[in-house]
């Protein structure tokens, strides 16, 4: 798994190498110091030997200073390799979510991809920089010291290496131990969280039913029993660090008294000696950090498999068995015995069986019930989704022969929930045609009936929406959204539910700006109200995910006992 | 709006405004733990001594075997002696050092509990104004980056200001014992560490900044666009918004580069500028040696010293900055706790009734289905039968202070009547229902409820007369029994049932996987939205208020569950004073009377038909076949 990530180093490689190996050498520097300040007290100073204490003193000073230089080194390159990685990493999943089809991000749900995107890609750039500092400065620190110690002694270093199994175990047992707590607590924690997100939104129906004192209970309970579990998890922390200087000193007293008795024995001379503690030092700090690396990587791990997983995930909808030269002769749209599943099951059919038959430049208009998968049909269309069997035809063509590109740009939609974005009127119009002129986006505006309230505003046409589109209404941002998609000038006109925001009176001006403008495009109307479809070429009504009936208005009235139902329903009243 | 959380953008490094006045604000909380964190500091105070005590041991121990050597003696006892000195030495301080650590944990934990009881506690108890000044996403970061900065400052912050202060001043003075001409080199290092402490921290924080900025940038840059794919699919927008990425990528990624870069260099720096110093004492005090003018001994402690000074001095230099944005966390919490709560200056409260044959109330603990307003009268009480009887005086109100929307409304509704609300958006029908529940409390005029000015009556009793159907549902994760019991706590299992009969919603629970006990999520999120309004209609009838207050505006429910869901409330409103926010074209016709808003002032009531013959707004709204949203 790692393997994968460190590949995304890409151009930064160089970096991610030369840290670790500028290390080395500031490691090599450290640990001779200690040596070099041993000779000093033991040959220098029995001597009265100035030039050699000045001479290897400034030798020492000289190597502090390249360790100095290589560490600094190190630790900037560390950086840049690190964020270089993380720059990469986001800029792959970033495009991978551009490939996907909504297949794939409905297997992922919004929310999760976007901390995939964010916290993830953060906690694994965190691990990662401190893995290439450590992964080669503690072990090689490590071995090194652990050389130097053994040629001062062999005796003293027994105790050292009896010393580091015992750490190292006592590490592990420890690390074992607090994972599953620590994973305990995040998950009150995010309870917790998550308990008081839903207060702030629900709010006021919390206070509508008086449930103030009863939700601060709740959460009393939540805040306590994170409590318990944080203390819980600190408590294996809060044992390690004792453990640590239990195990150093021990060894610094047992060095110093087989050291001692050494010094007394002939075996070993002082300065000889004093460089030895200063190599405990170093190579049970090692071993801490290794442990540390340990458990970064842990806990980073999870952020990587959730990054890994969108990586690895193939879009569901490509176009690589396309012809790039095929564009769409015209609005000619057919489904051809057509069903469909959001879980490929065929036992559960979101649309079963659907032959439908759409002649350029008709308007046909989609009725039908929640669930009955109208907005699932139009999908087909552009291809957002593919058919689980038979054939969607745009132009004559089974959907599936044109690039993906050339087939969505000639096929307009307007959807359900109204996007805007960041930016002024006049770029998110643009977005249906970025080279569209200003007449254009006007001449689409007035046929949306936008182009009125628009100028209204001080900013016309370079008003900021703000993000999301705030500074709009519901009515507004749908008529801007009717624009958006007619400045494509597309041969095939998807409306999904798009004038519930807008009254009676607008909607009609609409669909007959349309008529006119747009006349020789293929219209497709999915609406709730039937006083929106009414003057459709046919009317195609949906029930549970099949065509109960197609027809025009009159035709459907006397045949077609669901549309009956409906019309009488939304007329009641009127005399 | 949904905004962003503060989590995925980092902490904001916002300066506290005052902080001498947070930090005593913040020992306010830890006044319990007085004497525990006295002693806390006492320990660390110990720990690090020993640590430093430890060190300076080298020096008689090390002299002593040079002693031994010269003498030729091999008597180890005074050595032993020394060594058992030294143990307990290290022993006193690892001790403490686990001890005190414990301490802090529990403290840390038990402050923070408090902290966010407290928050919450407030939360609930301030008013709806609170919630309309800011974002969710500005309080949830007083939850979570506030409390968790908090959290750093009090178990680690703190603690090693103390450990690494006494360390760094317990080195400098045993330094100055040891050799005074020694340290004299040490100073001069030393305070070359600090400048370059202070320039290399400067520019870090400005870098930091930079980062967190555009770190905020990227991240509302993907949201948006995950959020909105479907425009981009269907815009074939993707190579461009993918460019447009690229370009604040890299931005984050430099600023991010240099940031880190100043901040990470610090510790190698700082380590190795001790090494030098390390050589240069070696060499400085070998001479010394030589000369006489100290011993063995004592160069081997100091040079120990020299290397244990450099990590707690990186370690205060990196913590300054943690202390800043942790108070300045620590004040917006403050702010949030002192926030003022709703005013409830309200006496009357209601009971329990039981009606007698000639009529009078008597009080009973509980659940009879009759009610009363309990007044404090003279020394005692009166009881004031609740029958909905809801009246508008001449009322107005602004929401900011400066625009009113609503301008002199008078309405009456009697006991059992259905009023229903009609207007275009704007017009004021939300906010009249904001005012009956006391959600906002009028400017001028009133509004009485069976003849009590609802400013007398506790907010908590009135709103319990009362139930709501929103046009925003809000279910709560828990099971469907849970949330429709939200009406009613003490509802049983049938009652729960059969108000989900009444509002339709029984057979579609009934198919849930785990039925009524299904857990939902997320405001709901596995149900439809036809379904959620199916909830929260059996979640009103349970509560079975006198008073109702609903909000028809369906959008977007197919014709099937519309139906179900009018059928539903149609049986909700049975028998009840009705206040409705009119949709559809049933429920005003079966209204007692309609009211008709415009730019906040009732400019028709009657009936349906009175209304109709006028031939005015209501008559046009009617005729575009009864949009009205």
């Amino acid at each position: 798994m790692i393997k994968k990530i460190a590949k995304y180093i890409g151009r930064y490689k160089p970096y991610a190498i030369l840290s670790p190996v500028l290390v080395l050498f500031e490691v090599l520097l450290e640990v001779f110091i200690p040596l070099l300040m041993g000779r000093i007290v033991d040959v220098g100073i029995p001597n009265n030997d100035y030039a050699y204490i000045f001479k290897t003193g400034g030798l020492m000073v000289l190597m502090a200073v390249g360790a100095l230089i290589f560490g600094a080194l190190c630790a900037k390159f560390a950086v840049t390799a690190s964020n270089g990685l993380a720059k990469n990493l986001r800029k792959g999943l970033f495009e991978k979510v551009e490939s996907f089809s909504f297949k794939n991000t409905d297997h992922f749900t919004t929310p999760s991809l976007i901390t995939r995107l964010t916290n993830d890609v953060t906690n694994v750039q965190q691990a990662f920089q401190m893995i290439i500092r450590m992964l080669a400065r503690a072990p090689f620190m490590l071995i090194l010291a652990t050389v130097m110690a053994l040629r001062i002694s062999t005796r003293l270093s027994l105790v050292i290496l009896c010393a580091i199994p015992f750490l190292a175990a006592a590490m592990a047992v420890l690390t074992k131990l607090a994972f599953p707590r620590f994973e305990a607590m995040l998950k009150k924690y995010d309870l917790m969280n998550a308990r008081t997100q839903e207060n702030l939104i629900a709010i006021r129906v919390v206070k509508a039913f008086v449930r103030g004192d009863y939700e601060s209970v709740k959460f009393k309970d939540a805040a306590a029993a994170l409590k318990t579990a944080q203390r819980k998890a600190e408590r294996i922390l809060v044992a390690a660090m004792p453990l640590m200087q239990i195990t150093m000193y021990a060894c610094i007293l047992l060095v110093l008294w087989v050291g001692g008795n050494d010094i007394l024995g002939g075996r070993l001379m002082t300065g000889e000696l004093m460089s030895f503690l200063s190599y405990i030092t170093q190579i049970l700090m090692s071993l801490m950090m290794i442990t540390m690396v340990f458990v970064n990587l842990v806990l980073s791990s999870a952020s990587a498999k959730r990054i890994l997983e969108v990586l690895d995930e193939a879009p569901a909808i490509n176009d690589e068995a396309a012809q790039a030269e095929l564009s769409v002769k015209n609005g000619d749209v057919e489904f051809k015995d057509v069903c469909f599943s959001y879980a490929d099951d065929p036992d559960n059919l979101a649309l079963s069986h659907i032959s439908l038959s759409i002649r350029s430049g008709e308007t046909i208009g989609i009725i039908g019930g929640s669930g009955s998968a109208k907005s699932t049909l139009v999908q087909l269309i552009p291809r957002l989704y593919d058919v689980l069997s038979g054939e969607v035809l745009v132009g004559g063509r089974n959907v599936k022969d044109y690039k993906i590109k050339t087939l969505r740009e000639s096929i307009g939609m307007v959807l359900q929930k109204n996007v805007l974005f960041s930016g002024t009127i006049r770029e998110n119009l643009r977005w249906g045609n970025p080279a569209a002129t200003d007449e254009e986006i006007e001449s689409a505006c007035i046929a949306a009936q936008a182009d009125g309230f628009i100028r209204s505003f001080p900013n016309g046409y370079d008003t900021d929406l703000g993000q999301g589109g705030v500074n709009v209404s519901g009515g507004q941002k749908q008529r801007l959204c009717i624009a958006r998609a007619l400045i494509k000038n597309p041969k095939v006109l998807i409306l999904d539910d798009s004038t519930s925001a807008v009254d009676t009176a607008t909607d009609a001006a609409i669909r007959e700006a349309f008529a006119s403008q747009h006349g020789a495009a293929t219209t497709i109307i999915i609406a709730q109200r039937i006083a929106s479809v009414m003057d459709a070429d046919r009317i195609v009504v949906l029930q549970d995910g099949k065509i109960d009936g197609v027809g025009t208005h009159e035709e459907l009235l006397a045949t077609n006992e669901i549309y009956r139902e409906v019309y009488t329903s939304q007329q009641k009243g009127v005399a | 709006m949904p905004g962003p959380m503060g989590g995925p953008h980092g902490r904001s490094i916002a300066k506290p405004k005052n902080v001498g006045k947070t930090f005593s604000r913040l020992l306010g909380y830890l006044k319990d733990y007085k004497w525990q964190l006295v002693f806390v500091a006492f320990g660390l105070v110990v720990s690090a001594g020993a640590g430093v005590a430890g060190t300076y041991l080298l020096k008689p121990i090390i002299n002593h075997i040079s002693e031994l050597l010269k003498s030729g003696s091999t008597d180890m006892s005074a050595f032993i002696g020394y060594l058992v000195v030294l143990a307990a030495v290290y022993g006193v301080g690892a001790l403490m050092n686990y001890i005190v650590n414990r301490m802090i944990v529990n403290i840390s934990t038990a402050t923070l509990e408090s902290v966010r009881v407290d928050m919450f506690t407030k939360l609930e108890k301030l008013p709806l104004k609170y919630f309309d000044s800011q974002t969710h996403g500005e309080i949830m970061s007083r939850f979570s980056n506030d409390t968790d900065a908090l959290r750093d400052m009090l178990r680690q912050g703190l603690p090693m200001l103390i450990t690494s202060g006494i360390t760094v001043v317990g080195v400098l003075v045993m330094m100055l014992v040891l050799s005074p001409l020694l340290t004299l080199l040490v100073l001069v290092v030393f305070a070359l560490m600090l400048l370059i402490v202070k320039a290399l921290g400067g520019k870090s924080a400005f870098y930091f900044t930079k980062r967190q900025k555009s770190l905020a940038t990227v991240n509302g840059y993907i949201e948006e666009m995950i959020e909105g794919q479907r425009e981009v699919k269907v815009f074939c927008r993707e190579d461009s918004v993918s460019e447009t990425f690229e370009q604040k990528n890299e931005e984050l990624r430099q600023a991010s580069t240099s940031a880190m870069t100043y901040a990470m260099v610090l510790m190698p720096i700082m380590g190795n500028l001790s090494y030098a110093l390390y050589a240069a004492a070696a060499a400085a005090g070998a001479a010394l040696a030589i000369i006489g003018r100290a011993d063995i001994g004592t160069l081997a402690a100091f040079l120990q010293y020299t290397r244990s000074f450099s990590q707690p001095l990186t370690q205060l230099s990196q913590l300054f900055n943690g202390f800043i944005s942790a108070l300045a966390g620590a004040e917006r919490i403050f702010e949030l706790i002192d926030a003022s709560p709703e005013t409830d200056e309200g006496d009357v409260t209601l009971v329990n009734v039981e009606k007698g044959d000639a009529g009078n109330l008597t009080e009973v603990p509980c659940c009879t289905n009759h009610w009363a307003w309990k007044r404090p009268v003279g020394g005692g009480y009166e009881y004031i039968e609740l029958r909905g009887d809801v009246r508008f005086h001449d009322v107005s109100f602004s929401y900011d202070g400066e625009v009113d929307v609503l301008k002199d409304v008078n309405l009456f509704a009697k006991p059992g009547q259905k009023i229903a609300f009609v207007g275009s958006t704007g017009a004021g029908k939300t906010t009249v229902t904001n005012l009956i529940n006391r959600f906002y409390d009028v400017q001028r005029g009133s509004i009485t409820y069976d003849g009590i000015d609802v400013k007398q009556i506790k907010k908590d009793d009135l709103r319990r007369s009362l139930a709501m159907v929103l046009q925003d549902t809000h279910l709560f994760t828990g099971t469907v029994r849970d949330n429709i019991r939200y009406g009613r706590l003490d509802a049983t299992d049938a009652e729960v049932e059969q108000a989900a009969k009444l509002a339709n919603a029984h057979s579609f629970i009934r198919h849930l996987p785990q039925g009524y006990d299904t857990v939902l999520t997320a405001d709901g999120a596995n149900l439809s939205q036809g379904q959620r309004q199916l909830l929260a209609i059996a979640r009103a009838a349970v509560a079975n208020p006198p008073v109702l207050i609903l909000d028809e505006a369906t959008s977007s429910i197919d014709t099937r569950t519309e139906a179900l869901i009018e059928r539903g409330m149609d049986r909700l409103m049975k028998g009840r004073t009705v206040f409705v926010i009119a949709h559809r074209l049933s429920t005003v016709r079966n209204s007692n009377a309609i009211l008709v808003l415009e730019n906040g002032q009732v400019i028709e009531r009657g009936d349906h038909d009175g209304l109709i013959e006028q031939k005015g707004k209501y008559y046009q709204l009617y005729m575009g076949m009864f949009e009205l949203s």
